[in-house]
């Protein structure tokens, strides 16, 4: 933890983290306290005082069916949209490990998505299954299948977690291609040696072998889901139809800035700061293990 | 390569079914991008009666400058100049105060050292998203609504950058610090001569997924930038579509898409190695 050999000085080394401490303590901690303060409260209906009401807010929030769907919303947008990712990923990694020659060159072509933006990924997804000149529409048209994701709730979810999931194959997939270029060839051929087939081989050695990258891009798929999805809810289905795809993100924001609740929504961040801290928490527990290994 | 083939590769009908495989997996992550090329390059009437033709048209060049000198809400060259300022500034911003934070905590023993650590380390991973209405105020009550300040000071408030050059430090050898100490070169020049340039390639690879996390932000700018000539084009785009039942105007719509993945698409590619690095790095 600390070096043997340091500088003498008191105020130049506070100088140096002043920066820092000063933007995070404006633009990190205020807000943050500001957020569980705020969720003590609910504000008048003229913006001019608030009225305390403690943890009111909160039993609100969990009594009120439309945060209960929310939750549930949420729970099903990230699992899809970590399983979709995650699953291509895995598959194509696989498919490139194999290759003596040219995995590179498929690593180039499948990792530029990562700069794609979400929102930008949104609209194309948007323009693919738009439901007057979508192409994919269209096409879907002559099978005889009538896509509407305006007010298909299922095609809603389908649509934006495809399109989440898009961006981020590239991800996954850079890390599981790191993950099965670190195992060992030679174990693997030993197997093949005494009759494994891909199959038994996969089972028995890769998977086990892969799973600290597996574990680490769950976590990281889903705190990618809760937040960064968000320009692709928005510029898709803006939360509808019937909230069918208002993940927690995009409620805060909705009733925030839109719906104009302040002390709703800021114990829906309170909320989501303690869900972020879990997630956190068990990443570095994680990491300690693998330290330690 | 020969001698380097394992009995565990594909050799045959195998090897083109693996070939197979990725190529279908690349046609998925390059259709859509390809579509929305091939949509900035045909006329509205084109679209507006599908199917659309999947093959690029001839109004490229009228498409693009539309969208680059007028735009539907602002001209598109002025987005993508916020967009750059945003980015390279969120990435030399935070980039600048990690490294003088890292070599405070590595290099110096001070009162509050354990303190001033464990506030920075605390903000780790907690994204702006889940704060926004708050610091929307703060913003706001500084007057930085729609100001490059607003934009990216927010978004530089995160502990990622100062981990890693944290760790960094920790692996530079005691002796060199010691060497400047002995020569009586003061903390400072052995900041800017000798640690300075062995961190290059940490700068360099951070820079990089920094770049692209500024470049891409979304939420942030949608809620403070409400005067359209300071909009960044990530969050501009959604606002090209028009309200109610009119028809989008899809070929300035998509020419801006592209426009708004050039530049950090040619980052990644660009400096490939730096990019991985980077991402590992950051996420370790």
């Amino acid at each position: 933890m600390e070096k043997r050999v340091t500088f003498k000085g008191i105020w130049l080394p506070l100088l140096l983290v002043l920066p820092q401490i000063l933007i995070t303590a404006i633009f990190f901690f205020y807000p943050a306290g500001q957020a569980i303060w705020q969720s003590l409260f609910i504000p008048d209906p003229f913006g001019l005082s608030m009225q305390w009401v403690g943890l009111g807010n909160f039993e609100y929030l969990l009594s009120d069916r439309f945060y209960r769907a929310s939750f549930i919303t949420t729970a099903v947008f990230s699992i899809l949209v970590t399983v979709v990712s995650m699953g291509v990923a895995l598959y194509l990694a696989i498919l490139a490990d194999r290759l003596i020659k040219g995995s590179g060159t498929y690593r180039t072509l499948l990792i530029w998505p990562y700069a794609v933006a979400p929102a930008v990924a949104g609209v194309l997804w948007l323009f693919m299954f738009n439901t007057r000149v979508g192409v994919v529409t269209w096409y879907l048209g002559l099978l005889g299948y009538d896509w509407n994701h305006v007010l298909n709730e299922g095609e809603a979810m389908g649509l934006v977690v495809v399109a989440s999931a898009w961006g981020r194959i590239s991800y996954n997939f850079l890390f599981f291609l790191a993950g099965l270029q670190a195992i060992p060839r030679s174990v693997i051929e030993a197997a093949a040696i005494d009759g494994a087939h891909f199959w038994t081989r996969f089972r028995t050695i890769v998977w086990p072998l892969l799973s600290p990258t597996t574990f680490f891009l769950l976590v990281v798929n889903i705190i990618y889901a809760f937040f960064e999805t968000f320009g692709v809810i928005h510029t898709i289905t803006s939360g509808g139809p019937q909230q069918a795809t208002t993940i927690l993100v995009y409620k805060v924001y909705s009733d925030g800035f839109v719906g104009q609740d302040l002390g709703s929504s800021a114990a829906q961040s309170v909320i989501l700061l303690v869900i972020v801290s879990l997630l956190t928490v068990i990443q570095f527990k994680y990491i300690e293990r693998r330290v330690h290994y | 390569m020969a001698e380097h083939s394992g009995m565990v590769e594909k050799r045959g009908a195998g090897l083109w079914l693996t070939h197979l495989g990725l190529i279908i997996g690349v046609a998925f992550i390059f259709f859509p991008i390809w579509l929305a090329f091939v949509a900035s390059t045909v006329s509205q009437p084109e679209i507006v009666r599908p199917p659309m033709p999947l093959l690029p048209g001839d109004q490229f060049f009228e498409n693009y400058s539309k969208a680059l000198t007028a735009g539907i809400n602002a001209p598109v060259a002025l987005m993508l100049g916020n967009s750059l300022f945003m980015a390279l500034g969120i990435a030399i911003g935070k980039i600048a105060i990690s490294l003088l934070s890292a070599f405070a905590i590595v290099y110096f023993k001070f009162p509050g050292k354990k303190l001033f650590f464990w506030l920075i380390f605390l903000t780790l991973m907690l994204p702006v998203e889940v704060r926004i209405v708050p610091t929307y105020e703060v913003i706001a009550n500084f007057g930085m609504l729609n100001s490059y300040q607003g934009l990216i000071l927010p978004l530089i408030a995160s502990a990622t950058a100062t981990f890693l050059f944290r760790q960094f430090f920790m692996t530079v050898p005691d002796e060199l610090a010691e060497a400047a100490r002995v020569d009586g070169a003061g903390p400072m020049r052995f900041f800017f001569d000798i640690l300075l340039p062995m961190s290059r390639t940490n700068i360099a690879a951070l820079f990089v997924i920094l770049f692209i996390y500024g470049w891409n932000q979304y939420l942030w700018p949608l809620l403070i930038t409400t005067d359209p000539s300071m909009n960044t084009i990530v969050m501009g785009i959604k606002q090209m579509f028009p309200s109610g039942d009119d028809i989008a105007d899809w070929p300035v719509i998509m020419a801006t898409s592209i426009l708004a993945m050039v530049p950090p698409v040619l980052v990644v590619v660009g400096m490939q190695k730096l990019f991985i690095r980077g991402l590992v790095e950051s996420e370790k």
